[in-house]
């Protein structure tokens, strides 16, 4: 009997490979060490990051392991947006580690971990592999969010998100094993065989159910609603610079993520699919747009706030299109620049003794104009307003929506986009129309990696919003992947 | 034994698992309980549908499923020592500090 050699490719995933090494031995270091050896750590997992980015750069396209793992120019595009996000995160997070003392070096293990996970779901080509990836990014950050051991809100925070998300991964496994008993495969591609109505196609409603429950898995770790109940409680608690990180990294992660299973494995199911992320992304924007209105912490407002965007997000993907798929990297792409920049921000004023309620903003612009600038060019970008880069992203998806004939949805969305501008305003109205107590002084210093975030991130939505092209031919060229 | 019966075996497990989740007002410990309860219903279909189909996919998934529920299981007791250490209960009721 021949013998089969195993699929084994491991160039196609050498920059995951090179990031579990880094991660291994940066554990090692963070068990041992002086007080100082957090600043190093970080340091060497930038340059990690920085090398796994180049990687991915020159990377071909390839399949390995059984088509289990697939680089493609999408998964390649997802990963540099993650490389980006984590950088950015650890990059301006150093000052609020130390102070919280939590930079022993397990904090950026942790994030590797959960950006390698978050590389394999956006390079998986089978449930298998997505369910791996999954677990491996919310373990590493039900960890990352409960932190901080002595402080109860962090706990709590942790022990929220596990719950919920421990549920929502038992979700999308059982609608793995119903897909799997009707069609007798976990890849990807010999799903959609299977489904492929001309070979006998379409199995009736236990696999709609498969399919609606691995999308309520997936829906809860993008925190879409009514999946989004554990979002606000958990943004809240959770240190800032975790905060942060859960707004961009696992948003890309499952985003990319649920494009394949979407186009790759269920395209012959796009009748099915489309309403439900149509109702998703409408219940998304509502809850986006109404419930932060009476949010009067900062962190709990944001979270609405990326409710908001994932209800946008979306749209983009039930547009089933080329231009949609293109609209939703873009507002990928814009939205961790923006998010980062607020937090970047919020982290800041933490350091200077500010607290996380908005009332803290009050007259901030007296103070410190620049800051309040930034945050006002951070505020109207998410608000959507031209000619910030924000307008572009959210442009491009209603122009994707209109094409595809979703003419209610689109109106219902720009709708609830006003809304959602009244309390992005509400915030520059406290910095700029409002006197600050009288003992505030916003006196804190702004140390160089912060600096050099905010200006990236500042000097980004400008450009994007008046000059996008380059931003477009990018994600043109990175949705290709998927033949449309 | 047909294949029906076992996967309404793994439904009613499911199903208990969801509503010892949202039902239980008392006990943490309890609410890992039912998520394992819900990571083992699914087991048992991935092992039904292996075994009716001939094909082992199914069963090389049950072995990932439960490598990744002990460290799931791990990490939840793990942060419920740390909540403990700081609240002195584990009653579901009193974690309320963060509102919603």
């Amino acid at each position: 009997m021949p013998v089969q050699m195993p699929d084994i490719n491991l160039v196609a995933m050498l920059p995951e490979i090179v990031l579990s090494l880094l991660g291994l031995v940066l554990m090692l270091m963070s068990a041992q060490g002086d007080e100082n050896r957090g600043g190093r750590i970080s340091m060497l997992a930038m340059i990690g990051l920085v090398v796994a980015a180049l990687i991915t750069v020159g990377g071909k396209d390839a399949t390995g392991f059984g088509s289990h793992f697939i680089n493609d120019a999408f998964a390649r595009s997802m990963k540099l947006l993650m490389y980006l996000s984590t950088g950015l995160v650890l990059f301006m997070s150093a000052d609020y580690m130390k102070k919280h003392r939590i930079d022993g070096g397990e904090y950026q293990v942790l994030t590797l971990m959960a950006l390698l996970g978050g590389m394999l779901m956006a390079s998986a080509g089978d449930f298998l592999m997505l369910y791996l990836g999954l677990e491996l990014m919310s373990l590493s950050i039900y960890v990352l969010a409960a932190i901080q051991r002595d402080e109860l809100r962090s706990n709590e925070a942790g022990l929220k998100y596990f719950v919920l998300g421990s549920m929502a991964s038992g979700f999308l496994l059982y609608g793995i094993s119903l897909i799997y008993g009707l069609t007798g495969t976990t890849a990807y591609s010999g799903v959609a065989a299977a489904l492929d109505p001309a070979h006998g196609g379409h199995m009736g409603t236990a696999l709609i159910l498969g399919v609606v429950m691995v999308m309520a898995g997936m829906s809860f770790k993008i925190a879409a609603a009514p999946f989004h109940m554990w979002a606000p409680d958990v943004y809240e608690g959770a240190p800032t610079s975790v905060t942060a990180f859960m707004a961009v990294l696992p948003k890309v992660a499952a985003f990319a993520g649920i494009f394949r299973v979407l186009l790759i494995a269920f395209p012959s199911l796009h009748s099915q699919w489309i309403p439900l992320v149509q109702l998703l992304a409408v219940f998304s924007m509502g809850v986006g747009a109404f419930a932060a209105i009476a949010q009067t912490n900062i962190k709990r407002m944001l979270a609405y706030s990326s409710i908001g965007h994932v209800g946008y997000i979306l749209l983009g993907l039930a547009a089933n299109s080329a231009a949609g798929l293109q609209s939703v990297v873009t507002y990928l792409a814009i939205y961790i620049f923006t998010s980062v920049g607020a937090f970047a921000i919020i982290l800041l004023l933490n350091a200077g003794g500010i607290g996380d309620e908005t009332e803290d903003y009050k007259g901030l612009a007296h103070k410190r104009p620049l800051l309040a600038f930034l945050m006002a060019l951070f505020m109207f970008s998410m608000a959507g307003i031209p000619p910030l880069a924000g307008f572009i992203a959210k442009l491009y998806i209603f122009l994707a929506a209109l094409q595809a004939g979703m003419l209610g949805i689109a109106i219902v969305g720009v709708l609830f986009s006003a809304v959602g501008a009244f309390y992005y305003l509400r915030i520059v109205k406290f910095m700029y129309f409002d006197a600050a107590k009288e003992t505030e002084t916003f006196g804190m210093a702004v140390g160089v990696p912060m600096r050099a975030i905010l200006t990236v991130t500042g000097v980004i939505i400008l450009v994007w919003g008046v000059f996008p092209e380059s931003l477009l031919k990018w994600t043109a060229t990175s949705v290709k992947a998927f033949a449309m | 034994m047909s294949l029906s019966n076992f996967l309404y075996l793994s439904a009613i497990l499911f199903t208990l698992g969801i509503f010892g989740i949202f039902l239980n007002r008392r006990n943490m410990i309890i609410i890992l309980m039912s998520i394992e309860l819900i990571l083992l219903s699914v087991n048992i279909n991935f092992v039904a549908f292996s075994h009716y189909m001939g094909d082992v996919t199914g069963q090389v998934f049950t072995f990932f499923v439960l490598a990744v529920a002990a460290a799931e299981a791990a990490i939840g007791l793990a942060i419920l020592v740390a909540f403990f250490r700081n609240r002195s209960t584990i009653d579901v009721e009193e974690i309320d500090t963060l509102k919603g």
